[in-house]
């Protein structure tokens, strides 16, 4: 795990910094049948993101990127509590939102494999349009439900831990697990390298990628049942807003590359996580908000610059040389 | 492209004009981009039933040539009063003085503009300032001078509803020295930020045992909050008051539950003194005030919650 030491720094440096300002910030106690505590929070509170980095780093992979991931939450959140409200049950619910989350997916899939629209083009359509048909959905209300079942998805616990922290935990080690332990990772990493070889090569180039948008409306899907679980209401305006780009910023602080290749779910995840321990933190600390935005690009700036490759050689350079001088002294 | 609206709009208009009644006004809508807009609307058509007044419905659809045109449309038809909620606050010069040059009375609706106040009959409108005062004021009567360690949540920043109600609760308790603000984040006006930053205070406050209220900017803010508080094994209403703004007919649930305390009204109801003011201009030429301000009304547990829920529910929130 050598390659995601830069992403593990950072996440204990920012968890190092938040303690300085708020000391108690890793103490957890069990209380009513969970575990209390921020780092709880951060791991609950940041499934969203999470889930939606899954699925971006493999976008991302082909070198593509999909922008609609936040209107495809509110779209399944407001499907799902519309099913719940007209009493067709838990697993009608989850049946129609999972389906509208791939149908989502296959539409953008398509229109970048089949018909050729950069990706960035081709999910900005469903980005705008999304929340309107989530709108729609929910005949521009807040849609609230009361159904225990659904609400466990977002604020119940198995064991003292928060439901989504369980849900994209799993949800990384499964995907992770499939894509390493077959070729799909290979092929994936193969069409964002050179789209063109893989395909000279015998590779279904089409399938493949209306497959990792098909996994990105997957994965959104969940995290907008979760976050619709979470606040017992469907609010279209709201679920998942501008978490596309926080989602494509966990895949990039987590080490991946833009331009597609080679990928690590692992470092999207810690990505996330560092995300969210920025904002939780933020919380914490107590601040006025309308320092919350300029804490966190700060932070941001700062980690993006120490992950710099160019930065790490003038670095790099001073420590070297002392490094040298005493094995030469030695010799 | 103007001309096309118009003719959208004009025909729009024929197909609404029914019978003749005794008084014609003209509404332009901004649009329906929010639960109270929408209820506004619901509203104001109930009212201008009630009163037998011929309503003459444009919805602008967030865009200010589309209320232009249908402030023209309805000068061209000779309408007795419009009404219009301004999308923006800028830009009206012009087409309200053609409407003051057809001696056509202008009432705002719950938004102001830039121009001058000649060229309009009246504005109705709420105090955002007000409605936190209130809000402030129910909470030093509740505590009645016990140790009060207050939770605020925000607008969005720099939202103006956010900076006048903060203004607004802080003159409320002002005189208080037993209450006081401890934690202030923003929420973003949503269900889904409320709850995780009332987890955020709850967190910080000694897993919420030192927190005796909430002060949340709206309802919405406040239904997030209230479930976070169930979570962390608290109850709300009881251990941790919970004091909003805008009677959505969600709060009146929480209420109807014991859950939340109080709540401010910002009233959809614009029209009803707007129609108020136009029967008395057109009876004697009676000018009303230049600004009318809707009352900004507290329920609490005690207005039953759960019949208010059921006149509310139906408005379009």
């Amino acid at each position: 795990m050598k390659r995601l030491a830069p992403q593990l720094l950072t996440l204990a440096a920012v968890i190092v910094l938040i303690s300085l300002v708020f000391p108690g910030f890793l103490s957890v106690e069990f209380s009513n049948g969970r575990l209390v505590g921020a780092p709880i929070d951060i791991l609950k509170r940041g499934a969203p993101v999470a889930l939606l980095a899954i699925g971006m780093t493999l976008v991302i992979a082909t070198r593509g990127i999909d922008l609609s991931v936040g209107a495809v939450m509110a779209i399944c959140g407001a499907v799902a509590a519309w099913a719940i409200v007209g009493g067709h049950g838990l697993g009608a619910a989850l049946g129609l939102a999972l389906g509208a989350g791939m149908l989502c997916g296959i539409w953008n899939g398509l229109l970048v494999a089949a018909f050729g629209i950069q990706p960035i083009v081709a999910t900005l359509i469903l980005m705008v349009a999304g929340r309107g048909v989530a709108q729609l959905v929910t005949q521009g209300t807040i849609l609230t439900f009361s159904h225990e079942g659904l609400a466990f998805l977002g604020s119940g616990s198995l064991l003292g831990v928060p439901v989504p922290a369980l849900i994209w935990i799993a949800a990384g080690a499964v995907t992770g697990l499939i894509v390493r332990q077959t070729a799909l990772g290979l092929l994936i990493e193969a069409v964002g390298v050179n789209p063109r070889a893989s395909t000279l090569a015998g590779l279904n180039t089409r399938v493949l990628l209306v497959a990792v948008y098909l996994i990105a409306g997957l994965f959104a899907a969940i995290a907008g049942l979760i976050v619709t679980a979470d606040i017992r209401g469907a609010d279209a305006n709201n679920t998942g807003l501008w978490l596309e780009l926080d989602a494509i910023l966990a895949v990039v602080i987590g080490g991946n590359s833009l331009l597609g290749g080679r990928f690590s779910i692992l470092g999207s995840l810690l990505g996330a996580m560092i995300i969210q321990s920025i904002n939780t933190g933020i919380l914490l600390a107590g601040y006025p908000s309308e320092f919350n935005l300029v804490i966190k690009a700060g932070l941001v700036v700062v980690i993006l610059m120490l992950q710099s490759p160019r930065l790490a050689q003038v670095f790099a350079l001073p420590r070297r040389a002392p490094l040298a001088r005493p094995k030469e002294a030695g010799e | 492209m103007l001309t096309k609206t118009l003719i959208a709009g004009s025909t729009a208009l024929t197909l609404t004009a029914g019978l003749a009644a005794a008084q014609t006004v003209g509404f332009s809508q901004i649009g329906s981009e929010s639960g109270w807009r929408a209820a506004e609307t619901t509203v104001t058509r109930q009212q201008a039933e009630e009163r037998g007044i011929d309503l003459k419905f444009s919805d602008a659809q967030q865009k200010q040539e589309n209320q232009i045109a249908a402030l023209r449309s309805f000068i061209a038809q000779g309408v007795d009063a419009i009404l219009v909620a301004p999308v923006v606050a800028t830009g009206w010069d012009a087409v309200l003085e053609e409407a003051k040059e057809a001696e056509i009375p202008v009432v705002l609706l719950d938004r102001m503009v830039d121009s001058d106040k000649e060229l309009y009959l009246t504005a109705v409108g709420s105090d955002l300032v007000e409605e936190g005062r209130v809000a402030g004021r129910w909470l030093v009567d509740e505590v009645a001078g016990a140790e009060c360690r207050v939770v605020e949540l925000q607008g969005t920043t720099g939202s103006s509803p956010a900076i006048d109600r903060k203004k607004g609760f802080e003159e409320g308790i002002a005189g208080a020295d037993n209450i006081e603000i401890v934690r202030s984040q923003t929420g973003d006006f949503t269900r889904a930020r409320g709850k995780e930053v009332m987890e955020s205070f709850l967190q910080a406050e000694n897993g919420g045992k030192d927190i005796c209220a909430l002060y949340a900017h709206n309802d919405d803010m406040a239904v997030g909050a209230i479930q976070a508080i169930k979570e962390a094994g608290l109850k709300p209403g009881t251990d941790i008051k919970v004091v909003s703004i805008d009677a959505v007919p969600d709060i009146f649930l929480a209420m109807a539950a014991g859950e939340a305390n109080a709540t401010v009204e910002l009233t959809p109801n614009m029209a009803g003194p707007a129609f108020d003011a136009l029967a008395a201009y057109w009876k004697d030429g009676t000018m009303p005030e230049k600004f009318i301000q809707t009352e900004s009304k507290l329920y609490t547990q005690a207005d039953d919650p759960q019949a208010v829920y059921e006149q509310r529910k139906d408005l379009g929130y």
